[in-house]
Order: C-alpha cells, then sequence, then structure tokens
C-alpha cells in the first residue's frame, strides 16, 4: 500500500490548501473591501489554532476508542502512543477539524471581534468538532451517527457542512444583523478572487474526498483491489456531482432573475463539492449528476430564505452548507448503490426507506447536537467578552479597527495610510483608460 | 478663457482626447468620476438579491480655452463623444478669471 501512503501525504496537503488559502479567497472575495483581510484571517488563524489543539486533543477523541460521543482525550494526548508513521493519517482528519471551523466565518463577515472568534474557534473545536468526527468517521459501534444509527457520511456531509452550517446559523443570531442590512445588501468587492477561491476548494476537495476512503482491512490485496475501484468512483463522483452543480445554479438564476453570473457559478462549484461529500463512495455517475444538480438549483433558492427570515448570514454559509449538505446526506438514502463503498441499496434502487431513514436520523442528530452545544458556547461568548465589534469600528472597517491595515491602496503618490492621506487620493491623472 | 468641463461615457475618453488633439489642444486633466443622470443607476444581482447601483462611472475632462476656442472644443467633444443612447454625460463651459504657470509664472494666455 506504498501508493496509498504517498496519495496521502498529498491528499493532507491539498486539503490543507482549502483552508488556506482557497476558502479565505472564496469568502475573501465576497466580503466588502474594507472587511476582506479580517475575513481571510478568520480563516488563517483557524488553521493555526485548531490544528495546535487536535494534535493535543483532537485525535484522541476522535480515534482513541469507544465512545457514544467521543473517545477519552486522554488516551492518546500530544500523540503519545501513536507510530509517527500514522501521523499522516492525524494530519489528515487536523486538516479536516481546520476547513470545518474555518467555514463558519464567512456567516460572521465585518463585525464579530477577532479576540472573539479566537476564543470561539477552540472551545467550538473540542466540543462540537471533534465529537462530531468521533460519531461519523471513527465509527466504533457504540459511536452515534455512525455506529448506532448507522447513516452513512463518506466524507463529512454531517461532520463537516451540517455541523458548521447550523453553528453559522446560531452565531448569526446571537451576532445580529450587520449595521444597515439589509437595506444595504453589501455587495462582494471582488468575485474574480471569489472564483480563484472556488476553483482551488474544487482541486483540494479531491484530496478531502478521495483520501476519505476507509479499507475492509481483510487482505493486502483486497485493499488494494478497493483502493484501485472506490478511487476512481469518488473522484468522478465528486468531478461530476460538481459540474452538474454548476449548471443547476445557473439554470435556477437564469430563471428567477434573467442573469447567469459569475458568483452562481463560483457558489455552485461548492454547493455540488458540498452535497457530494457524504455521497461520494454511495452513489454511481447518475447518482452523482442527481445530487449535483439538486444541491445546484436548492441552494441557488435557499441563499434567498435570509431576506425573508431576517437572518445576515453574510456569506451564505447556511444557504450553502447546512443545505448542500442535508441533501447530501439525505439523498444518500435515495441513490446509493450496493456497488457503493456502504454497499447498502437507496430507495430508487429497491432497498426500501431504511436507508433514507438512517440518514434522516443523522442529519436530526447533527442538528440538535451541534445546535445546543454552539448556542451554549455563543452565549458564554456573548455575555462575558462579547461578540461584536462596536458599531464605530464596523463602519469605519473591521481591517483597520480590528487588524490596523487595509487590504489596498490603490491611489498612487500617497504611499501607505488606508487611504486616509488626504488631497492627493482625489488628484487629476492623465492618461485614465489610456 | 473659458474652462470646459466635459463627463462622458469611459469608452468614448480615447476618441475625445484623439479629435481634440487633432484640433490643437495640448493638455488637459482627467479623472475617473462616478454618478448620475436621467437614466439612473442600474441594477446588479449577487446570489439572487438585486441590488441598486446608483453611481455610473464617467469620465470628467477639464480643459482651459482662449474664448474663441470654447464653442469648437465643445462641438468636438459633443460630436466625438455622442452614441445617441442615454448616458452620453454633459458639458459645460465656465470663465476663468486668472490662470497661472506653476513652472515659470507666466499668466493667463501666454499660460494656456
Amino acid at each position: 500500500m506504498d501508493g496509498y501512503y504517498a496519495f496521502m501525504l498529498v491528499a493532507t496537503a491539498l486539503v490543507l490548501m482549502m483552508t488556506v488559502p482557497a476558502l479565505a479567497l472564496f469568502y475573501g472575495g465576497m466580503s466588502r473591501s474594507k472587511s476582506v483581510l479580517n475575513m481571510m484571517m478568520m480563516s488563517y488563524i483557524a488553521a493555526a489554532i485548531v490544528g495546535i489543539l487536535y494534535v493535543a486533543v483532537g485525535w484522541s477523541m476522535g480515534w482513541s476508542g469507544d465512545g457514544t460521543f467521543f473517545a477519552n482525550p486522554f488516551e492518546l494526548f500530544w500523540l503519545d502512543g501513536v507510530e509517527t508513521s500514522d501521523y499522516i493519517f492525524v494530519m489528515f482528519q487536523m486538516t479536516f477539524a481546520i476547513i470545518t471551523v474555518a467555514l463558519i466565518s464567512g456567516a460572521v463577515a465585518d463585525r464579530m471581534k477577532f479576540s472573539a472568534w479566537v476564543v470561539f474557534v477552540p472551545i467550538w473545536a473540542l466540543l462540537c468538532y471533534f465529537p462530531m468526527a468521533h460519531m461519523v468517521f471513527s465509527c466504533t459501534d457504540d459511536s452515534l451517527i455512525c455506529g448506532r444509527i448507522g447513516a452513512q457520511d463518506y466524507a463529512g456531509g454531517t461532520a463537516v457542512h451540517i455541523n458548521a452550517g447550523i453553528a453559522a446559523l446560531v452565531l448569526v443570531l446571537l451576532l445580529g444583523k450587520r449595521f444597515g442590512w439589509p437595506k444595504d445588501k453589501m455587495r462582494p468587492h471582488n468575485l474574480t478572487l471569489t472564483m480563484l477561491g472556488a476553483g482551488l476548494l474544487w482541486f483540494g476537495w479531491y484530496g478531502f474526498n478521495v483520501g476519505s476512503i476507509v479499507f475492509g482491512g481483510e487482505s493486502e490485496e483486497a485493499d488494494m483491489a478497493q483502493f484501485l475501484s472506490e478511487t476512481g468512483r469518488t473522484f468522478a463522483n465528486t468531478t461530476l456531482a460538481t459540474m452538474a452543480a454548476i449548471l443547476g445554479w445557473l439554470l435556477i438564476e437564469r430563471i428567477m432573475h434573467g442573469k447567469a453570473t459569475s458568483l452562481g457559478a463560483a457558489s455552485g462549484i461548492v454547493a455540488g463539492l458540498v452535497a457530494i461529500t457524504p455521497a461520494a463512495g454511495a452513489v454511481d455517475l447518475s447518482g452523482a449528476v442527481a445530487i449535483g444538480l439538486v444541491s445546484g438549483a436548492v441552494c441557488a433558492w435557499a441563499v434567498g430564505w435570509k431576506f425573508r427570515l431576517g437572518y445576515d448570514d453574510s456569506l451564505d454559509v447556511v444557504g450553502v452548507h447546512l443545505v448542500g449538505g442535508i441533501i447530501g446526506t439525505v439523498l444518500i438514502g435515495v441513490f446509493s448503490t450496493s456497488d457503493g463503498a456502504g454497499g447498502i441499496d437507496g430507495l430508487l434502487y429497491g432497498g426500501g426507506v431504511d436507508s433514507l431513514v438512517d440518514q434522516l436520523l443523522g442529519v436530526l442528530v447533527a442538528i440538535v447536537y451541534v445546535s445546543i452545544v454552539t448556542t451554549i458556547i455563543g452565549l458564554a461568548i456573548k455575555y462575558t467578552m462579547g461578540l461584536r465589534i462596536s458599531e464605530e469600528a464596523e463602519v469605519e472597517g473591521i481591517d483597520i479597527t480590528e487588524h490596523g491595515e487595509s487590504a489596498y491602496d490603490l491611489h498612487t503618490g500617497t504611499g501607505g495610510g488606508g487611504g486616509k492621506t488626504g488631497v492627493l487620493n482625489t488628484a487629476s491623472k492623465e492618461g485614465v483608460n489610456a | 478663457m473659458k474652462l470646459v468641463t466635459a463627463v462622458i461615457k469611459p469608452h468614448k475618453w480615447e476618441d475625445v482626447r484623439e479629435a481634440l488633439e487633432t484640433f490643437g489642444v495640448t493638455g488637459m486633466t482627467v479623472s475617473e468620476v462616478s454618478g448620475y443622470g436621467r437614466q439612473k443607476g442600474h441594477t446588479e444581482v449577487y446570489r439572487g438579491a438585486e441590488y441598486d447601483i446608483a453611481l455610473v462611472p464617467k469620465i470628467r475632462i477639464e480643459i482651459v480655452v482662449d474664448d474663441a476656442d470654447a464653442d469648437d472644443v465643445v462641438g468636438i467633444i459633443v460630436k466625438t463623444a455622442q452614441t445617441g443612447r442615454i448616458g452620453d454625460g454633459k458639458v459645460w463651459v465656465s470663465p476663468i478669471e486668472t490662470v497661472v504657470r506653476v513652472r515659470t509664472g507666466d499668466r493667463d494666455e501666454a499660460a494656456l
């Protein structure tokens, strides 16, 4: 299995790239020019904090043994007892923890105290992500979602996307709307960054989905055969679902609003990747296309809910990750085939409703657990150190007030200084557009 | 002396500059500006949410000319910048009291 080991080295680096910089670019482009650095920093700091915490207790809480919600945090504390030849599997799972936490940041754009984020990140990882990873991925017999309920989740529809989506919704409700929203809808400041970030996310997602293979372990030959067939399936499904979701999103946009937009294409990419994440191993090519199409189309519609219901999910973490995660996880119960990784036929292939019920239960447990725990964490921070920056700071821009920087100095001849250097900024110049 | 100020569509700026240069205008000041007139702004859609963008990008040209040239310059700008569609912009002329060339201290007509 040398090939598998080498592949995991690459897959792990790819998944880290999904957060730093892909997600940061994707979110950064969608935020306003006065908030882009803070938006990107939330991903970067999440990587630093969660990564170290993961080595301390994250791996142990996930993979050290039995437990309904999590395993003993101190059994493998600081990887004590883990062979270095297994470190790469720790690192791989660490990158999942990192991106799940970072995903939440898109919902709280422009207004969350950086210090509050720095406190929220490790506590949430500890109480929400590490347990969810145990419940879903480690799959001991008594683990709640995989072991007891038996819901399928190949790479993290529940553990990553529903998890982050619910946490985002809870934080948004506790934080409140941005000053001026929704009258001022606050349009994206640089969609080229967002297009680049979405493309890099797609690229990195091959590490995420394809690297999530779990072997049967009967024999070396059987594992090798599984490696060859299953990685082909997950790679192809990841690709086709994403393509279908682009088309699904753009089609709905074209019908509802008259234009196919670049932000729609970038969002469709993510919606498709999110939905195929849990289903990558379970479905065949047609199932992947169906899941992608449904996710792209439904998410394109779901991102409008916030205006009707009045919650300021700034960059649509709920509309894309929660909704897409639920779609992918639930549709496994419809489209899974017994040829797939779970060996279960879904509703459409004569397997009855059993699988569908398991999937729905898995989603429900994830939503209930994460919403309760995140609410407690959020309230605790809100009523101690506070979650939000002041209204004045928000209006001036969180980049300057929280980080002392501004992303762009587009005025020639004025040097630095955040575009506040005065009259020269409005000076005329010759040869414009020449 | 007159100050001719024109606000025109950005894609017409190069044509206008060439026409003015051919006429003999040796310098001008140009800025990227935004504003709106009768056409109002336009609508953009991001993830299904419509945004009314009130301000439209324009180019503002400022030229100081002899009284005798003012009408010709205005005519050239109007002729060159015209597309016939809404949002073509405006040109206006205002009197200037004094002009000084910074390098030499030349005043008025000598400074043009």
